[in-house]
């Protein structure tokens, strides 16, 4: 059973890889997207007295780094708690 | 009360502060010792881990560096930013779950393999003393400015208190040290910033007051200003870019796999109880540092515009608009004594002239005014945080604080590199690999003399430090990057990575960025040694050294899998062990 495509530990695995994935893009556009890809084009663009790029790679994407962590612990909670691999168990 | 009253005061009252956690908080067993007993709640790691990762450097360096550099510091804020999010997603709950002591503990036992956890231990040792050697340098200068003392009494000061607390209490008495030291060093760095903001702008939060209009009357945006203020006088915009896009790409990666991949760093999510309080701790940890990282910029984006307007009072070249060298400030004073600012009058007027005197475009502008060269000849870009009060003529008791607070950033960097470096000889050498049969006391011990013998070491390396020393930062976290980071991510996402792929992945990626390094600071950074000019035009596609860590990381990857394709795959014993990290709590069988 352990070994099979569908038994729990995989598909745990399978989900926490997902959800991995999807914060990482996050990371990757806020950071390199925002903050240094298109920093020119976004630097057109003016949030207060920021240029919009300068504001990314400043200060937004620490904010949004912050933010990434603690959801992802969110999220884990949860799915540790529904394949009950949870430590409180 | 005068300053340096106030400077004693704050100095000496942190210490005492710090000398009572240490006799409260004695290590009594390894598990003290190494990871505080395992209990550590997840906020106060947090704020541990901020203090153990924002050294002098952070605390100091950084905002001079965004005060010259601008946009283009951009990879240092982000780098040691965003490596938190490599941490808590990719490594910081399954080596918690691993639960061993130490990095090289958990890279031996994932690959069963001493060569492994070797080349682990040389890559946390290198990193870790060339980390180290900063920081004691980084309590000589706060010393030798603050207390009047010379350089080599302030390192010995230093060791002496490190000494005390670290040795007595181990990671414990490190851990309950590091948040008091956060708790200083933050207020430290804030409240000048306060401050300032509230007098540039009238908004009292440095991150808005960045974004803010100026509270001179004038209704321009901070940063408009100082864009305009600083290219009237021939120097690039301050919130663009300059080097290549791939560059800075690049180096903000390495720093990122670097800061994921830093054992001290690392070791501090061993101390927590829960796997699940290992990714809640790395997002307090977070949150502790961004107060830090996202004050910086406004620090020196306010610091450049006020030296700026210091020396340049009135619009470029109308009639005594550059600073009377006679009438200099005090604070002027102070720093030329130390040599850090430095003036030169070229053209014989008795005022200072501030402009990029290598912009051909504002040649021409500048003879016009009878200018002949840049007459700043030095501006250490380290005095921008430490004179920044003074610039902006704060109260004394602030003055003591930055001080207090430079001095709590260094100590708690270099307490917790010395306890990696320590427990790497005594856990992973000795009692994992020469002496398996040592007793508990015995490794205790061996730990506490390890620790003795790092201080001196790093002491001594303070006192008369290589002059490569600020080079050798960049070896730090290209090591981190392109050894640790790689064979810690594949131990853990890859089930089939064996020993013979991790080793060789391991060398050819450190081997590739130490190359680098070399080619452009010199073998062994001795001057004169290297084969190109450290300069953007030999640079391989642009690339600086520091930036190459990534590149290290990719050729380790890349030859890892390319072995282990063709060597056997691990025990299924491992490949248990493998699956058995990668959830909190067992699974329930069906």
């Amino acid at each position: 059973m352990r070994d099979s495509k569908h038994s729990p530990a995989r598909a745990y695995w399978r989900a926490n890889l997902r959800l991995l994935s999807m914060l990482l893009i996050v990371w990757f556009v806020v950071s390199y997207g925002c903050g240094i890809l298109f920093v020119d084009t976004l630097n057109q663009v003016q949030l207060g007295g920021y240029p919009l790029g300068y504001f990314f790679a400043q200060q937004g994407a620490i904010y949004v780094f912050v933010g990434l962590i603690f959801f992802y612990a969110w999220r884990m909670n949860a799915l540790d708690r529904r394949f009950g691999v949870s430590e409180e168990d | 009360m005068d300053t340096q009253t106030w400077i004693y005061l704050a100095v000496g009252g942190s210490f005492v502060l710090y000398f009572v956690i240490a006799i409260l908080s004695r290590a009594g067993s390894t598990d003290d010792f190494y990871v505080a007993g395992g209990g550590v709640g997840p906020v106060a790691n947090g704020m541990a881990t901020a203090a153990d990762w924002m050294s002098a450097a952070s605390f100091i360096s950084m905002a001079g560096l965004i005060a010259f550099l601008g946009y283009n510091a951009s990879p240092y804020l982000m780098g040691w930013t965003g490596g938190f999010v490599l941490l808590a997603l990719l490594l910081a709950p399954y080596l918690r779950k691993f639960g061993s002591f130490t990095v090289p503990a958990f890279i031996g036992a994932r690959y069963d393999s001493n060569v492994a956890r070797s080349v682990a231990i040389l890559c946390l040792i290198v990193a870790s003393i060339t980390y180290v050697i900063g920081q004691m340098k980084g309590v000589g200068v706060a010393f030798g400015r603050f207390l009047e003392v010379e350089f080599e009494t302030g390192v010995l000061i230093g060791m002496a208190v490190v000494f005390v607390y670290s040795v007595l209490g181990g990671m414990k008495g490190i851990t309950y040290t590091q948040i008091a030291q956060y708790v200083v060093l933050i207020f430290a760095f804030t409240v000048p910033a306060i401050f300032i903001s509230i007098q540039l702008t009238g908004v009292a939060l440095p991150q808005i007051g960045l974004g803010a209009r100026l509270a001179d009357g004038s209704g321009l945006y901070l940063l408009d200003k100082l864009n305009a203020t600083i290219t009237d006088l021939g120097f690039d915009r301050f919130t663009d870019p300059e080097h290549s896009t791939l560059n800075i790409a690049l180096l903000t990666l390495s720093l990122m796999l670097g800061t994921a991949g830093l054992p001290h760093v690392i070791i501090r999510f061993f101390t927590v109880r829960r796997v699940a309080d290992a990714r809640k701790s790395v997002g307090w940890a977070l949150v502790f540092i961004a107060i830090l990282y996202t004050t910086a910029p406004a620090v020196g984006a306010m610091a450049r515009l006020n030296l700026m307007q210091t020396v340049q009072s009135a619009p470029v070249g109308a009639a005594n608009a550059n600073l009377d060298y006679a009438a200099r400030p005090d604070w002027f004073r102070t720093w030329e004594n130390t040599g850090l600012l430095a003036f030169e009058d070229k053209n014989g007027d008795g005022r200072i002239q501030y402009y990029n005197d290598k912009n051909p475009a504002f040649a021409d502008e500048a003879a016009g005014y009878g200018w002949a060269g840049n007459e700043l000849t030095t501006v250490d870009r380290d005095i921008m945080v430490l004179a920044n009060p003074e610039i902006a003529n704060l109260p004394a008791w602030v003055i003591a604080l930055v001080a207090a607070g430079g001095v709590a950033a260094a100590l708690s960097t270099a307490a917790g590199l010395l306890l990696a470096i320590s427990s790497a000889i005594s856990h992973d050498l000795l009692k994992s690999m020469v002496m398996p049969q040592i007793s508990e006391k015995g490794e205790l011990l061996a730990g506490r003399l390890a620790m003795i013998g790092a201080i001196l070491v790093a002491g001594y390396l303070g006192i008369n430090p290589p002059g490569f020393a600020a080079e050798v930062v960049a070896l730090a976290f290209g090591l981190a990057a392109s050894s640790i980071f790689p064979a810690l991510l594949l131990g853990i996402f890859y089930k089939r990575m064996n020993r013979e792929g991790v080793i060789s992945g391991m060398l050819a990626g450190l081997g590739t960025t130490i190359a680098y390094i070399f080619l452009f600071k010199g073998v062994f950074f001795i001057p004169g040694t290297n084969l190109f000019p450290d300069t953007a035009t030999y640079w391989w596609f642009g690339l600086q050294p520091e930036a190459f860590g990534a590149i290290g990381a990719a050729i380790n990857f890349a030859v890892a899998f390319g072995v282990c394709a063709v060597t056997r795959p691990p025990s299924a014993e491992l490949q248990r062990l493998v699956e058995s990290i990668r959830s909190p709590g067992q699974l329930k069988t069906d």
